[in-house]
Formats: C-alpha cells, structure tokens, sequence
C-alpha cells in the first residue's frame, strides 16, 4: 500500500495532548509520523486544511446482531456504518442469537469485522441467563474484550460477585447493564411527570441506581475491573464518582441520547425513543455532561442497537428498545457537548477515542507513532440535517431523523486505508498526485 | 372560536372554548335524546367503525348508539373476532380497514400512544375511546358536562376524585378538563395510586379521604380494579374500603349538596356503597345518557371540519378542471 499523507489539519490527539496543525504520514498500515512540514517522498497526498484530524472513534457498546438477526445489520454492514461514523473500533455486544459464550463464536465476530476493528464482548453467564459462569479464560484467549450480560442485569448478586472475581483472574473487565428488572418491570419509559403526562409505564431511576450501587459495592470489595454501562441518571453518574474518589477500580460511559434527548421527547410516542435505560429528565442530561466533562464518566458509546422498520413501527409500548448510533455519534456529541459550550472539542474527543479505549483496555484511540493507522478527519462545524437515506446501517432506527446537527465526518481510515470519504477538497494538490489518488479511491469503491 | 381539529386524541391540549363548544353542541343533542324520535339525518352517508382491542361494553354502546342516532353507517371491529390473534400490526389492521373508506374511526386499544400512531397512516378522523391509562377525553368530557348541569359554571368549583389514579385514563382526561375549566382538582387515594409529579398537572394530592372530600362540591369515584394486589400497589381491597371507600357515614361529613360521580363499571361494597350509588346525591345514570349526547357533539364537530376538507379539496379540483 503506498504511504499517505494528511496535510493541514487540525491534528487533536487527546491520549498525547495534541492540538495543533500537524501533517500525518501513514505507511504500511500505521502512523509513520506525526509532525511539522513533513518530506512524504512519494506518499499520496491529501490536504485536509480546515478539517480536524483525530484518533478514530472507539465506540465500545454496539450490538451488530450477528449472529442471528442479520436482517437488522451485520458484522460487515455494521463496520460500515462504523466507517461512515469516523469509527475504527467497536465492541460488540454478545446479546445475538445465539448468545456469544463460546470461543468459536469470539472467533466469529472477530473475524468478521471489514472496515472496522471488531473486539467481541463475551457473556458473562452461559445463555445470558444469569446463573453459570462461562469460560472467560478461554474467551478472552479467543479475543473477548470484556464480559457482559449487556439487555439486563445478572440479577443474582452471588453470580454477579463470582463473574467479577473470576474476571479479575482473566485480566478482563465486567461491563454491568444495570437495571434490577423487578423495579423495571413492564415500563417503557422513565418515570416522572412525563410518564404521567403519556400514561406510559414508568421506570424509576432507582432500577438503575440500585444496581450501579450494588455492583460497585462488589466490585470495591473484590478489586475487581468494572465498566458500568449506558450510565443515564444523575444518581448513577454521583455514585460512580464517589466510587472513584474512594479508589474502586470502576470506569463508566454514556450515551449520545442521554446527553441530548429527554423523557419529554417521549409523548411523542416515537417509538425511535424507547430505548433501555430510557430516556431521562433535563436534570439528568445536566449531570450526564457534568459527569463528561469532569472525567467521572470515562467514554461515550452508542449502544447502536438496531431494529427492523417492521418491529418499530408499532404501538411505543409493543416496540423493541434500542436506536442505531454508531453514524450519529461524532455529530451529536459535536452539537450537544462542544457547540453548545459544555467542554472543548479535545476534552470530547477523548471521551471517544482514548478514554473508552482505555475503559476496556483496548488498542486504539490514539495518533501515537508506531500505532495502527486508524483515523477520523472531520469538519467540526458543518450543519446538516440527518436524512432517513444517509445511513448505511441495514436499519433506519435513528431518533435523530430530521434532526439539524452540527459536524460531518469527510474520511475515516481504518488500518491505513481510507474506508469511508466525502468532498474532500481538492485546491492545491498537484495534477500528476490528484490521478493516482482517484484511482485509489476508484479501487477502494469497488472494495466497498 | 369554535372547534376545528381532525382529531380527538385527549384533553390535554385541547381549550377551554373548544371545550365548551363541545358541550354546547351536546346540549342540542341532549335534547334530541328526550324526543319520541331520538335521530337527526346529519351522517347519512358517513362510515364510521369502532375500532376495540380491549373489552369494553358501555363505551362501545355508547359510542354505537351514538353513531346510529346521528344516522351514519356503524362497523364494529372487536379484537377477538379479528386478526390480530395471526399476528397482524395495528398499522395493517386499520389500513384495511380504511381501504373500504371509512371516515371516521372510534379506538380503543390498551397502548397508550396507539391513536396517535394510528393518526400518522391513516387519513380518517380518529376519537381515542380509551388509550391504556393515557387519555378517555369522550368520558371526561361527558363528566364536564354532567358536571356543568348540575353545578354551573366549573370555575372555583371544588372537584375530589378518589381512587386508582396512576392506571386511569379517565382521571388523566378529567384533570386536563377540569383545570383547564378553572375547577380546583384534589386527587385522593393511597401514595401506589399516585403518578409520579402529578401535582405538575395542577391538582393537590391528599391521602386523607376525609380532608379531600369534607368541602368538595364534586366527588368522583374510580373503579378499583382487584388485580391491583398483584402489584403490590394495595394490601387488600378491604383496606382500600376501610381508607378510601365512600359510604353513607362518610357522605354525611361531605356538603348536603355534594354531587356523587363514578364513570363506571362500579364495584359496589369497594369504592362505593350501594346505598350511595343509588342515592340522591348520585348521578351515575345521568353520566351515562348524557355520553351518548356528548359523543354525538363530538362525531358531529369532527365531520364538520371533515367536511370542510372535503370542500376544499373540491374547488382545488374546480379550479384544476377549469
């Protein structure tokens, strides 16, 4: 593959504390340099002034559906999607069908990932059922990044502190779902003035916080690695944070939709916003991006969770939770954390590079040289508005459809090769270098 | 201003003058109802289908009887005659059902939202019947008005309803109504029965049956529903009695001219005493009549402005043509 160079960008790389106008050289699948006015020799050439060079995102909760439900999305189209979000890296959930607790399976997944890095997340328990441990020693061998459970919580506490002692052993994190699903019974949406006001059945944020609170209480007593996943509630993000200050080996994320959609945005009864946890109140946005921006919340993810257009479009309470994400999740973390003023641009970048690459201890989610070349370049500020048409998931399940946001992914790479790239411009590359470089991309398309 | 929705979906955004020209208009209908021929001509030739997916006997009736006096044709649709037990989407269902050109659909489903997702892919008017515990507005609006002939002008008057709150779209539609009539609303029963912030709504919350009631010009009674044990929300329906049940002696403490309300289907010896539901203070039978009557002013005022559309449509097509 011959060399690559990004020239002109703003190049942010939060895991070295990067910030300034750098070219990018690319060589063999990695970063070759980072650096000032760099001599490319005979790497192809691409100016990128104007644009923001950064890690490629990590997203570390999606659910790619395969095996099993491949209607609704694919290892390979969901790593397109992935592409066409600016990320390189994600962790796939082992909710599919069947369940992934096998290495043959972490094998599977693994392997199956086309333009993005795929890192199986194993289940904790045999079936997903929440009553034997699976064989994480051999899971992790086989690639499992993490374990989880990710659709409910493993209800029995016992299991839940075995799984942590035996995952500490492994040397692998346990990313707990928590909801107690006594307390979340047949609800559908958050409880509160909201759920009042729809006639919806609630969930009271305490499902949630009961069991963020007991399993930090196991995992401090254990010293084990805990991620606590798609935190929502402010209660949540307050016991993460006392749990940090008191040492517990705990890291957490959240997602897009808990940062910019609200329980009040559910008496529309689109069912593009049943999701679990649900949505919350204006006050538990406020402490989501408190918790953003003051590190008690580690990483943002997606949770990209798709559903066939058949099985949402339906009555909100007969609806399957979940919304894709993975394509959304640069532009509304742009719009809702940087534009609106909440923290700079590299303190949210690291929220989705280094930060959730750190919280399951994966490769990825830096510019370091030496490191695989896996790349987002982005206009921060362009104002779009998100079409139905413009995915490239296999499902349309998007509650920001016809939203206006801010920021556009225009090249991802992947391994050092451009897998996904829009109007790039092209001012000031010389003749000879603008053929090669159409060329390449002519053989990348058909790849595509 | 009058009214000029497509739909009736709920009480919650609707105002106090569309309100009241719907209980204008059931007051002309309410007449027709003590005539010997209780029928008008208005919907000769207007299809309407009731559309059930919960059991319901004196709504449906209602509605039905509403419908045959205002003349238009009548389908009914219940769910165990039909095929949702194969399967079929809700969205399929009324798409069929619209295909043979209905005009208007009355719908009652257990899914709070269902009418409202209905809205988006058909083009009939739609009347929520009853949506989960989400909205009843036909029932609320009947209340209004039993409420209006007895007491006058809503305005100041004090209204207490009593019961299972958090599962009732009847109390849900009559809150909207009744704040948006100017009445002071008290919702009273055991804190399970409470949805969550409901004082947002403009009402205060009391768990003291005595206090709630003692000055109430209206009190209005929820059916208890027995399975409520089940969710732990109560102990007993004995206990529920012994709190919050209205009988004779309590009704003593209450104001001698204090109206009795309950929409019904009533679990006598629960929530209410016999002798209180057969009373003099009790106008559960009047509610009852005068829902046919308001169910007509709505199908009534909805056709209208279907009506209307219709003629526009018309000149765009005269205008098209010449």
């Amino acid at each position: 593959m011959k060399p690559m160079i990004l020239r002109g960008g703003r190049v942010i790389d939060p895991a070295s504390n990067t910030d300034a106008t750098l070219d990018v050289l690319i060589s063999g699948g990695s970063i070759a340099e980072v650096g000032h006015s760099i001599n490319a020799g005979d790497a192809t050439e691409i100016y990128v002034d104007g644009l923001v060079v950064a890690p490629g995102l990590v997203d570390i909760h999606t659910h790619l559906r395969e095996p099993g439900r491949e209607d609704e999305e694919t290892i390979e189209s969901g790593t397109y999607a992935a592409a066409h979000g600016g990320v390189t890296t994600v962790a796939a959930m082992p909710n599919t069908d069947p369940v992934i607790d096998d290495p043959s399976w972490v094998e599977y997944v693994r392997a199956r990932g086309k333009v993005a890095t795929v890192h199986p997340i194993a289940a904790i328990t045999m079936g997903r059922e929440g009553r034997t441990l699976t064989g994480m020693a051999e899971l992790a061998a086989a690639g499992a990044a993490a374990f989880s459970d990710d659709g409910c919580s493993v209800m029995s506490a016992n299991v839940m502190r075995r799984a942590l002692q035996y995952a500490s052993m492994v040397g692998r994190p346990v990313v707990a779902h928590c909801e107690d699903p006594t307390l979340v019974g047949h609800g559908v949406m958050h409880e509160g003035l909201a759920s009042t006001r729809a006639g919806l059945r609630p969930i009271p944020a305490a499902a949630e916080e009961v069991m963020v609170s007991r399993d930090i209480i196991l995992a401090a007593d254990i010293g084990a690695r805990l991620h606590v996943a798609h935190v929502s509630t402010a209660g949540s993000v307050e016991l993460v944070r006392r749990a940090k200050a008191d040492g517990v080996a705990v890291t957490c994320e959240t997602c897009p939709h808990y940062f910019s959609l609200t329980d009040d945005d559910v008496r529309s009864y689109d069912t593009s916003l049943r999701v679990n946890p649900p949505l919350r109140t204006a006050a538990d946005v406020a402490a989501v991006i408190r918790g953003l921006a003051d590190g008690t919340i580690d990483a943002i993810a997606s949770d990209h969770a798709p559903h066939s257009l058949e099985e949402k479009q339906v009555e909100f309470d007969a609806a399957p939770p979940g919304m894709i994400g993975l394509e959304t999740l640069l532009p509304v973390a742009l719009t809702h954390l940087v534009h609106s003023g909440a923290m700079a641009l590299p303190v949210a970048l690291g929220l989705l590079t280094s930060g959730p690459a750190r919280a399951l201890d994966i490769p990825g989610g830096t510019l370091g040289v030496g490191t695989q070349a896996d790349i987002v370049v982005f206009d921060p500020d362009a104002e779009w508005t998100v079409g139905a048409d413009w995915f490239r998931s296999k499902s349309k399940n998007s509650p920001y459809i016809g939203r206006t946001l801010n920021g556009r992914v225009r090249m991802t790479i992947n391994r050092g090769s451009i897998v996904f790239e829009e109007e790039i411009h092209d001012e000031g590359c010389p003749g000879d270098d603008c053929d090669s470089r159409d060329a390449e991309r002519n053989e990348l398309a058909v790849n595509m | 201003m009058g009214w000029s929705r497509k739909h009736l979906l709920g009480l919650e955004d609707v105002g106090r003058d569309e309100i009241t020209a719907i209980l204008d208009t059931a007051s002309k209908f309410r007449e027709v109802l003590d005539r010997p021929v209780k029928k008008v001509p208005t919907f000769r030739g207007i299809t309407v289908v009731n559309l059930f997916f919960e059991a319901s006997t004196r709504t449906r009736m209602s509605f039905e009887l509403a419908e045959k006096r205002l003349s238009a044709d009548v389908m009914n649709f219940s769910a165990s005659t039909s095929s949702l037990k194969k399967g079929e989407t809700l969205r399929d269902t009324a798409r069929n059902i619209e295909a043979m050109k209905v005009d208007m659909v009355v719908m009652r489903h257990p899914s709070p939202g269902a009418p409202h997702f209905l809205t988006q892919h058909i083009d009939a008017s739609i009347i929520n019947a009853g949506d989960g515990p989400h909205e009843h507005p036909t029932q609320a609006l009947l209340d209004l008005f039993t409420m209006r002939e007895n007491v006058g002008d809503l305005r100041g008057k004090r209204v207490t309803i009593v019961g299972d709150i958090v599962h009732s779209r009847v109390a849900r539609s009559d809150i909207w109504g009744l704040v948006t009539m100017g009445a002071e609303v008290t919702l009273c029963g055991p804190k399970t029965f409470m949805p969550a912030e409901v004082e947002a709504m403009g009402v205060t919350v009391s768990h003291d049956i005595r206090e709630a009631t003692i000055d109430a010009d209206i009190v209005n009674i929820l059916r208890i529903q027995r399975e409520r044990q089940e969710g732990c929300f109560l102990p007993s329906l004995r206990e529920y009695t012994h709190l919050f049940g209205i009988d004779s002696e309590r009704l003593a403490s209450m104001r001698p001219d204090v109206l009795i309300m309950h929409p019904g289907p009533i679990n006598r010896g629960v929530e209410l005493a016999p002798d209180v539901a057969d009373g003099p203070r009790s106008v559960i039978l009047d509610q009852v009549t005068n829902g046919v009557a308001v169910r007509m002013a709505v199908l009534y005022l909805l056709s209208r402005v279907r009506a209307s559309e219709r003629v526009d449509e018309l000149e765009i097509l005269a205008e098209v043509t010449i």
